[in-house]
């Protein structure tokens, strides 16, 4: 029995230490923060002599013109916030219609969308921007450098597994309900928004979870569909463009490193338990 | 209205969005892409009118490009190693978290926090933790002084500076996969474990014979997820290294941490040629689609065994 309680005390103090070092990166970050650029090149393990000085470092990078850092964490909640309400509504419906018809074409679009998983984003990239620039000649609404842009970009990757994922999560939902609501008089539109979409509140969950890390942090299609320095920024558009201009100034470029991480750390406090759950599902299926 | 004329227009309605964006963004772009991979595709603004069609022109002169066979090979000994790396961590990790300690709820959100956080934002940090914070500690402590010297930083040699990917790569990705094994060892029943015990099995056996062969399914995911997410670093990549430090190779200087998806990225920007970016994109795809596919059927019959 001691023998055992030793075990596990040395079993816990190694998966401490490994905590430890797992979470020292972070460590790093805030506490360079709140150093003078020549305390950040000579002692960057140091402990800071002020801390004070993380305010000003934070005010210098809240109002750098360089990484329009205000804009850019709007630009980021804009486009995250509407490709998720868009990608959820609408995959849900898709997934719903694919589900509850039975025939050689539902069965075929959505093989199609199974399928296309495995296209990676480098094959698609080059040829995207050139069509969409075509199309944006075209039909006169730009679609590089643009909100509309980015969000049917994302619809559009984003679509095939939340598809996959309200398919499998529909399948389970007794039919007898939509029949008992076609009884009772219901049009087929509304049995979807009054009866089932209700029901599918944890798979909106996990489907919101898994696409919104995704965007929020994705660097290259932004990258490819916005570009470097333009009116519309992502957070890690920004963070890689002020990166890029401000070479070496370490203290400024982790300040802007610490704030880039905030939101997203104080958004999986609150919501934790989903997040883990989300993000193991979507693996799973 | 009758019935059949309703379904069948619910069923359009509902899916024209979602397949007006997947045609915009991936189906169309596609086959553009397998198109302009046998052209002389330069820039995109004048792609109409000087377009010609050059074979295999692209594909050839990929493969006699020594920057583009030494990405392959460092992307594959990247991908093999980062996939070894991360499952040996995370299942590591998931094995002390689940079991009696004290506070694994704790280490479980530590270990996963930086999977949060984007590769691109990870690597700057990473090339700060390298470049600054790593030299210092050598300066302060005479113990470790050889890492003080500016010869000795680890990202300025390219064997060192992939092991530096590897080890992003894993600070980044263990915790998600850590997330997987938890869920597959909380669902063996307690009940194999007791009689195990009741016939006197060690833990290490246990291990072997129980726990391993039960998480067998999400061995395949998780390899899988490793497999894909290696061979397609872009975001670390950009960040941490740039591609950087130059090597000679084939009596040619190349980019010396460049993995594939870069390289690809940057033949068609840096080295302006869309077209052999597209062709190399395309054999990427390839690639991918084919060791996947491997490594999913080797781990289902693997999976069988157990």
């Amino acid at each position: 029995m001691n023998d055992r309680k030793v075990g596990l005390l040395i079993a816990e103090i190694i998966t401490a230490l490994l905590f430890i070092l797992f979470l020292f990166p972070f460590f790093i970050v805030l506490i360079n923060s709140a150093k003078s650029a020549f305390e950040v090149t000579q002692f960057p393990m140091a402990w800071p002599k002020n801390w004070g000085n993380i305010w000003t470092n934070i005010v210098k990078i809240w109002t750098s013109e360089a990484i329009a850092y205000p804009s850019s964490l709007l630009s980021s909640f804009i486009i995250t916030a509407l490709s998720l309400v868009l990608i959820n509504l609408l995959a849900a419906q898709a997934g719903w219609v694919l589900v509850r018809t039975k025939s050689r074409l539902s069965a075929g679009i959505f093989f199609m969308f199974v399928a296309s998983m495995v296209i990676p984003f480098q094959i698609v990239m080059f040829p995207l921007l050139s069509w969409f620039r075509t199309v944006s000649s075209f039909i006169g609404i730009p679609l590089l450098r643009t909100y509309q842009g980015i969000i049917l970009s994302y619809i559009g990757f984003g679509i095939s597994l939340s598809i996959f994922m309200f398919h499998g999560f529909i399948k389970g939902i007794p039919l007898e309900l939509e029949e008992a609501a076609t009884i009772d008089g219901c049009r087929k539109s509304q049995t979807f928004y009054q009866i089932v979409f209700p029901i599918l509140t944890p798979i909106h969950a996990t489907v919101m979870v898994l696409n919104g890390i995704w965007i929020w942090n994705d660097y290259l299609l932004p990258l490819l569909v916005l570009g470097k320095g333009n009116a519309v920024q992502t957070i890690p558009l920004a963070v890689s463009n002020f990166a890029g201009a401000f070479v070496k100034q370490w203290d400024l470029i982790l300040t802007a490193i610490l704030l880039a991480m905030v939101p997203i750390i104080i958004f999986f406090l609150f919501a934790q338990k989903y997040i883990v759950k989300g993000m193991v599902a979507g693996s799973i299926k | 209205m009758n019935k059949k004329r309703e379904n069948s227009l619910i069923f359009w309605l509902f899916l024209a969005p979602v397949l007006f964006a997947f045609f915009m963004v991936m189906i169309i772009p596609f086959f553009m892409g397998a198109f302009y991979s046998f052209t002389n595709w330069t820039s995109s603004a004048r792609a109409d009118s000087t377009l010609k069609f050059v074979g295999l022109e692209n594909y050839i002169e990929s493969f006699k490009d020594p920057a583009f066979g030494y990405s392959f090979g460092i992307t594959i000994i990247y991908t093999v190693v980062n996939m070894v790396v991360i499952n040996f961590v995370a299942f590591a990790f998931a094995l002390l978290v689940t079991s009696q300690l004290r506070y694994k709820n704790i280490y479980r959100v530590g270990f996963f926090v930086p999977n949060l956080i984007g590769g691109l934002i990870l690597g700057y940090v990473w090339q700060f933790i390298f470049n600054n914070a790593i030299p210092s500690l050598g300066k302060a402590l005479p113990l470790l002084n050889i890492l003080a010297s500016p010869a000795n930083l680890i990202l300025s040699k390219n064997t060192t500076a992939i092991l530096a990917l590897v080890i992003v790569g894993t600070w980044q990705y263990a915790g998600y996969i850590m997330m997987i094994y938890i869920a597959a060892i909380e669902n063996v029943p307690v009940e194999l474990h007791e009689a195990a015990k009741i016939d006197g099995a060690t833990p290490f056996i246990r291990l072997t014979k129980i726990t391993i062969p039960m998480a067998a399914q999400a061995f395949t995911v998780t390899m899988f997820l490793t497999l894909v997410n290696s061979f397609k670093q872009f975001d670390v990549n950009v960040s941490l290294t740039s591609g950087g430090p130059s090597v000679m190779y084939l009596g040619k200087p190349i980019l010396g941490t460049e993995l594939l998806a870069l390289n690809i990225y940057d033949t068609a920007f840096v080295s302006n040629n869309l077209a052999m970016g597209q062709a190399r994109a395309v054999v990427f795809f390839f690639v991918l689609a084919i060791i996947s596919l491997v490594q999913v059927s080797v781990n289902k019959k693997k999976e069988i065994e157990l």
